[in-house]
């Protein structure tokens, strides 16, 4: 059993894994469940200003499933906590009172201007939470009013807000950021010019998951109308992988930690996260789809990865593909890869045909006796007949030892490494020195 | 067919040379990865699920199947052995099909259960192939238990005391340890010599000697070892066979059940395994199906399964049921045997058909028969024992017997049904109250 201690901005836990915040964090009854299923912290459920916020009455969640009803995306109108501040501030303290070794950081979000922040900042810190979490990402609702993603799409205002909460705090503070913007370094950057001692992401992503067809309105459908909500799950984890490895490569942002939110659904979506640079993991979905025992998966599949590698702490892990990650300009163009196909593993379905022969390079051939193989003259490596081959390792991508002919393009396979930015079509290469 | 299906009389390679091992080849084959991954995600991970409350040892399946689902099957793996250390016999051998996935909600959905005993094997053999033994054992407390039986109770029993820093010493009256894993079940549910790896995958938890041939009542009474140790934990199944009743039963070819199950699983060579033309089972359990399918896979032209009530009352599961039917046993019910007929050896049968109430009829059934093979209970044998009830040692929850220091769980304690499960269960949790008088 690996270590799984976690440290973040300062904040101690006994697992990198804590749920964020949204209704699975709403109270302290749920709180205290969590806990004792093993999560290692929570975000606790946004907290505004009196008088509290309301809820729609009818459905607040939209769903995407996969076959067997599997549930891919979660799309969501609910807004910030719906009930008293100081109802939520007593439970807060309470529990973090039962369960010292677990982190506890308060989700807050009031107007943009100077003095609520100073109002609410010592409510919370009186409570003996480990941090706080700036709720600049809900994409509904809330940022209607000018608050939420309204103030997480404007760098300067979460710059300022920011900086506001870190000179009415001494507790570590986390910029919670949006998804729905263009660049997500922008946001990033300007939380650590605040001050900010992390980033969380991604919140959720604008959507609409389906239509109903018969009423001619969006889901969920409340009398008749819908409203865009946030869409999370397992659907929103390659968005979310994405973003934070951007800001953890970022020259710029280097150092500035990373707390990963999005379809963290098993311990490898965990680890996929901690590779790209994030700190910690906060996780909903999977707690709403499959209850906060969910957890204890997560706990030992990480830790059995972590001693496969020989890695003795959380922190081994965090970060260690960051340096693979680069822009396409810096792919070796000298990399030649075949498909092949594994003809005692192929069952003859046909779909990587299908695939190749109407939407790629016509690279497969198929016999009369429904026999398919590549045809490396015209194969370009570019993987779509593993993506839609039904069995796993039937088709495979083999490296073309340099020295070889290439048969699609008659040249030699080049041991050099060779990107764009000296390519001979390039017209802005730069002759190799 | 092989040319001597036909041959009156009992007689061994009744099948071609070949055929054999395809006949006693595993009745479920593992998994393969990409089956164990598509079984593993029709799991719901149903809060408190039922299927748990089914397992008699409470194995966390949702949590297992899902290890499973995320490529992690040795973790899978530990956390079902956390709960039964035989976890890999009880997916082989456990009557899922009344237990868990009886239970799962996708049986009372659409008929088909998650493959739950298949998915428990796919992660325990995937752990106990790379030889990984996920336990250690805590510091020694100095304390000596002896357990009786090197069956599932006691083995399991064994382990968590072992696991618990005890010292333990089991005795078993086979050369062999096991039990009734090694000599009870059906060669086709533990293939490959499974019975045998296992235990010695157990005892590399270290601190467990076992003293073969040593039977309680022969060189060891409960009294030495209450004097010898400082705690006893009996676990010895059922030696004795129940009688049929019937007149003639003392002829040749009348035989106990469980006797030709060890037979067959220590044969060497099925082939070399006589077997009756005619065979005709007695009884309505899992040994009697054991040993119906067993009897028409070695060859047996006609194998009739003969039970005194309806299909309904049978101890055997409808699954094993249809399985011995599929086999081609015929199985006969509302009868029980008045005579065994034949000059010294058996050749025929005779049944009187009774109502539900167990009446005799009057109705008369006569069956060819070179061989009888009696499967209707097994009996608790030895003297000295603890207090009894019914014909079993009466235990408490914890496994405690009447006498004060002894313990009993498995086939020879009251409570529960007589599976591997539910000794290891047993076991397990007389090993726990154990610990706790020890050290408490």
């Amino acid at each position: 059993m690996a270590d799984l201690r976690s440290e973040f901005v300062g904040i101690k836990s006994p697992n990198p894994f804590w749920l964020a915040s949204a209704p699975p964090t709403d109270k302290e009854y749920n709180v205290r469940r969590a806990y004792e299923a093993g999560w290692g912290g929570v975000v606790w459920k946004t907290l505004g200003l009196d008088p509290h916020v309301v809820n729609v009455n009818g459905p607040r969640y939209g769903a995407i499933y996969g076959a067997d009803r599997r549930l891919l995306g979660l799309n969501n109108i609910e807004l910030i906590t719906d009930r008293p501040l100081q109802t939520n501030l007593d439970e807060i303290k309470a529990v973090k009172r039962d369960y010292p070794d677990r982190a506890m950081v308060v989700s807050l979000m009031v107007p943009c201007e100077e003095e609520p922040w100073k109002f609410i900042l010592p409510l919370v810190e009186d409570t003996g939470a480990d941090g706080v979490e700036l709720n600049f990402g809900c994409p509904h609702g809330m940022s209607e009013r000018g608050m939420g993603a309204a103030v997480g799409q404007v760098p300067e205002y979460i710059e300022m807000v920011t900086r506001w909460v870190k000179s009415h705090t001494r507790m570590p503070v986390i910029v919670k950021l949006t998804p729905n913007i263009a660049d997500i370094r922008k946001p990033a950057a300007a939380a650590m010019t605040g001050g900010a001692d992390a980033v969380s992401l991604i919140n959720t992503i604008n959507s609409i998951t389906s239509v109903d067809l018969d009423l001619f309105a969006p889901e969920p459908t409340i009398d008749g109308k819908g409203a865009h909500g946030g869409y999370c799950g397992p659907a929103v984890k390659p968005i979310a992988l994405n973003m934070v490895a951007e800001i953890a490569r970022d020259p710029e942002l280097r150092g500035l930690p990373i707390s990963g939110i999005g379809g963290v659904t098993t311990w490898r979506d965990a680890a996929e996260f901690l590779a790209l640079g994030a700190g910690n993991v906060q996780v909903c979905t999977a707690a709403m789809t499959y209850g906060f025992k969910v957890v204890q998966e997560m706990i030992s599949g990480l830790s059995e990865y972590m001693d496969d590698k020989g890695m003795t702490s959380v922190d081994d892990l965090v970060g260690r593909a960051v340096p693979n990650v680069t822009d396409w300009n810096q792919l070796n163009l000298n990399y030649v890869a075949k498909a092949k196909i594994n003809q005692d593993l192929c069952i003859s379905c046909g779909r990587c045909f299908a695939a190749c022969e109407d939407t790629s390079h016509q690279a497969i051939a198929m016999s009369e006796d429904r026999t398919f193989s590549v045809v490396d003259e015209e194969c370009v490596a570019c993987n779509l007949c593993v993506n839609v081959c039904p069995v796993e390792d039937c088709i495979t991508m083999e490296a073309m030892a340099p020295g070889l002919i290439d048969p699609r393009t008659g040249t030699v396979v080049q041991p050099e490494y060779a990107n764009w930015t000296t390519h001979p079509n390039n017209p802005s290469a730069k002759a190799a020195e | 067919m092989g040319s001597d299906v036909f041959q009156p009389g009992i007689s061994a390679g009744r099948l071609a040379p070949d055929a054999y091992e395809a006949q006693f080849s595993d009745l479920h084959p593992r998994l393969d990865g990409h089956e164990a991954l598509v079984a593993a995600d029709r799991c719901y991970f149903c809060h408190d699920a039922p299927c748990i409350t089914a397992c008699p040892t409470d194995i966390d399946i949702p949590l297992f199947i899902r290890q499973i689902a995320t490529g992690t099957p040795d973790a899978a793996a530990k956390t079902i052995l956390s709960q039964n250390i035989m976890g890999g016999m009880c997916a082989r051998v456990c009557p899922t099909e009344t237990l868990c996935e009886q239970a799962c909600v996708r049986e009372a959905a659409e008929g088909k259960p998650v493959l739950i005993g298949q998915l428990q094997r796919y992660a325990t053999d995937h752990l106990q192939e790379q030889g990984l033994h996920p336990f250690t054992r805590a510091a020694s407390t100095g304390k000596r238990v002896a357990v009786v039986g090197a069956g599932p109770a006691g083995l399991s029993c064994a382990h968590r005391l072992a696991m618990l820093g005890h010292d333990v010493v089991v005795m078993d009256a086979r050369a062999k340890p096991g039990g009734l894993n090694e000599f009870g079940i059906a060669a086709y549910k533990t293939t490959g010599g499974y019975a045998q790896a296992e235990v010695d995958w157990l005892l590399q938890i270290g601190g467990i000697t076992i003293e073969y041939e040593t039977a309680l009542g022969g060189a060891v009474t409960l009294d030495s070892l209450k004097a010898d140790y400082d705690a006893v934990f009996l676990g010895m199944g059922l030696g004795g066979v129940n009688a049929l009743g019937a007149e003639g039963e003392d002829k040749d070819g009348v035989l106990d059940a469980v006797d030709f199950i060890a037979e067959l699983r220590q044969a060497g060579d099925m082939a070399a395994v006589p077997i009756g033309r005619d065979v005709v089972v007695i009884g309505g359990g899992m040994t009697a199906v054991d040993a119906a399918v067993q009897a028409k896979l070695l060859g047996a032209l006609n194998v009739t399964l003969v039970y005194r009530r309806g299909r309904d009352r049978m101890n055997a599961s409808p699954y094993e049921q249809d399985l011995a039917a599929s086999k081609g046993v015929r199985i006969v019910t509302h009868a029980v045997p008045v005579a065994v007929h034949g000059n010294g050896a058996v050749r025929e049968i005779e049944f009187e058909y009774v109502d539900d109430a167990m009446k005799g009829t009057g109705q008369m059934l006569r069956l060819a028969a070179d061989q009888v093979f009696k499967a209707i209970g097994q009996t608790l044998q030895g003297e000295g024992l603890p207090e009894l009830e019914g014909r079993k040692i009466k235990v408490s929850d914890s496994g405690r017997t009447s006498v004060s220091g002894v313990w009993a769980g498995g086939d020879c304690a009251s409570g529960g049904d007589d599976l591997t499960v539910t000794a290891v269960a047993e076991g397990r949790d007389a090993a726990m109250d154990i610990h706790g008088v020890l050290v408490g």
